[in-house]
């Protein structure tokens, strides 16, 4: 298996499961509080939280990596703040696909979460409030139980974006091999280079595969907390 | 233990001004769906915020809109048992029992076995609540609002969703919450028969005002009471003892106004009892009858009749400490010349008396 990938390919595929897996991870709680938001809460402004959200369903990826370095380039508004505060630079870095990635996936992901949380009876947690359990401990024990299901579902589809993003990644932290090239970077790398055809189709399987696989296993997981929360 | 409410809310387009006062025992709020009932609780529970008004559990300010303070629900610790259960579908019956456990007070209040023996859970503590059927989901969400050891516990028609032979289940389980604990409970239901078997205080609701509160007895023995309760649910409850179970099938009490003969029940002897008595099962006479099949001839004298817009009148009678009604035709009453103050005598058929209306006292 090692020979068969070369190590520009296999860098770009770890690459791009770290970068995943951390804007998966990283964007979770963001994504329950905006999808709680959205699915429980009757505030001013509600409409422009949900059209923000999904704004980078609609807007061209190039726009929204332009959009992401404008801002958190090194010379814009935040990006310049987070690295005079924090040290930390996300421009044509591995922490910027993280961020581009993130923002990407995350429509899918509030859109999973917020159908799990409007499942939820909201009677369910008004019992328990009644039984004397504070709002967090409700959520914690009642709430998030019962969307799991949505959650991993969410989060799956959320990584499989990530896994996938191109057009706000490679516009954002361009595509630096062992740096910010990811798998579809790569390909695309590949594909501009003559006999680049066939590392180009070994990295398109690996895609498939990594998706298919995810796909199962939160299909799986997904199964199994439903189960549990129909009290069966 | 005292709860007192006092509370204005707009619902719809009934306007609820309900006022009264919740003592220890079983307070039944009574009326017809849509007056205001589960309003009153979830304001009570913190549930819902009424636009005005005061309610207060033992000195303790739940709510009250001229100081703008409401407590939040989690701190109200009342438990709350709703008609649909909501049992949580992701814990077993277990967890959903000592769910509440956690922030219940430490001192006093009943633990996981001693609930788990009053309510005939030990079979199902293992269970899922999508494994369970409605009477038993019933009895573990009492368990589960008891066992977060609540000032008060809140039911909102916990029996309306049930079958008759379910309800039968779960009757006997409150009535000993009602005489084994001294939680006070607020109990909503607009069935006469339960708030007859459990009630201790009836409030009775009608169109978003109380129209009428009061002790059980009085409550329901009052002939003004009868439309709101419907003239065929409309009787009298008494309270007696038992005195002897006899060999051919009869229970025999004793009561202020003399004996009772009733078909046999499952209550040890000695002990009180509660029996409702329909309006429509007790017949009028002038003089003693003679050679009649009913055991149950009462001697009594007559308090009040009201005469509704029917053929029928009410007539309320007086035996011993303890009041009845009857329900005659206009004809009967004007033909006898009932008239307040009277001595007559009341006749009851034995076999007439609802199992399911006599009940632990």
């Amino acid at each position: 298996m090692s020979d068969w990938l070369g190590p520009t390919e296999w860098q770009a595929l770890a690459l791009s499961l770290k970068v995943s897996f951390w804007s998966t991870l990283l964007s979770l709680p963001f994504g329950i509080l905006v999808a709680y938001a959205l699915a429980r809460w009757q505030f001013r402004g509600k409409q422009v939280l949900n059209g923000l959200v999904h704004l980078p369903l609609i807007l061209p990826p190039v726009v929204t990596g332009y959009l992401l370095l404008l801002t958190f380039g090194r010379r814009g508004a935040v990006g310049g703040w987070l690295e005079d505060t924090f040290g930390l630079v996300l421009a044509f870095r591995w922490t910027g696909a993280v961020l581009a990635a993130a923002i990407m996936a995350f429509p899918l992901l509030v859109r999973a979460l917020r159908l799990a949380i409007e499942a939820v009876d909201p009677k369910l947690e008004q019992a328990a409030a009644t039984l004397g359990a504070p709002h967090w401990w409700v959520f914690a024990t009642v709430t998030l139980p019962l969307i799991l299901p949505g959650l991993i579902a969410g989060a799956v589809l959320g990584f499989a974006k990530a896994m996938g993003e191109f057009g706000a990644t490679i516009t954002f932290v361009s595509n630096i091999p062992g740096q910010t090239q990811t798998l579809p970077s790569a390909i695309y790398t590949f594909l501009q280079v003559p006999g680049g055809e066939d590392p180009a189709l070994r990295l398109v399987a690996v895609s498939v595969v990594v998706a298919m696989g995810a796909l199962l296993v939160s299909e799986l997981l997904a199964r199994r907390a439903a189960r549990r929360v129909a009290g069966a | 233990m005292s709860l007192s409410v006092d509370i204005r809310h707009r619902l719809g387009t009934l306007n609820l001004h309900i006022a009264f006062q919740a003592p220890t025992g079983i307070t039944a709020l009574f009326g017809q769906s849509g007056t205001g009932k589960t309003t009153v609780v979830d304001a009570v529970a913190g549930l819902l915020r009424p636009e005005s008004g005061h309610i207060e559990l033992s000195g303790q300010i739940l709510f009250d809109s001229a100081s703008g303070r409401s407590l939040p629900v989690h701190r109200r610790r009342l438990g709350y048992v709703f008609q649909d259960g909501r049992l949580f579908p992701h814990m077993s019956v277990r967890q959903n029992l000592t769910y509440g456990q956690r922030f219940a007070a430490l001192n006093k209040g009943p633990s996981l076995n001693e609930v788990t023996i009053l309510l005939g859970l030990n079979d199902l503590l293992d269970r899922r609540p999508g494994k369970l059927s409605g009477g038993e989901k019933q009895r573990v969400a009492i368990g589960r609002a008891l066992l977060s050891r609540p000032r008060m516990l809140l039911m909102d028609e916990p029996l309306a969703a049930l079958d008759s032979a379910r309800k039968a289940e779960i009757l006997p389980y409150l009535e000993r919450l009602r005489d084994q604990t001294d939680i006070p409970i607020l109990y909503v239901s607009h069935s006469v028969a339960e708030v007859a078997r459990l009630a201790t205080t009836v409030v009775v609701l009608e169109a978003g005002r109380v129209v009428r509160a009061g002790r059980a007895e009085v409550v329901l023995s009052d002939p003004d009471m009868v439309r709101q309760l419907g003239v065929r649910e409309a009787g009298a409850v008494l309270s007696a003892t038992v005195r002897a179970h006899h060999a051919d099938g009869l229970t025999e009490l004793a009561f202020s106004g003399g004996r009772l003969f009733l078909p046999r029940m499952n209550i040890p002897e000695r002990s009180p009892t509660r029996v409702r008595i329909l309006a429509q099962d007790v017949l009028l006479s002038r003089v003693a009858p003679m050679g009649l099949s009913a055991l149950n001839i009462l001697p009594v004298h007559i308090i009040a009749i009201r005469e509704g817009s029917g053929p029928g009148v009410i007539v309320q009678i007086q035996s011993g400490q303890d009041r009845l009604l009857a329900r005659i035709t206009r004809r009967s009453a004007d033909a006898m010349e009932l008239r307040t103050g009277d001595a007559i005598y009341a006749v009851i058929k034995s076999v007439s008396i609802a199992r399911t209306d006599i009940g632990a006292g």
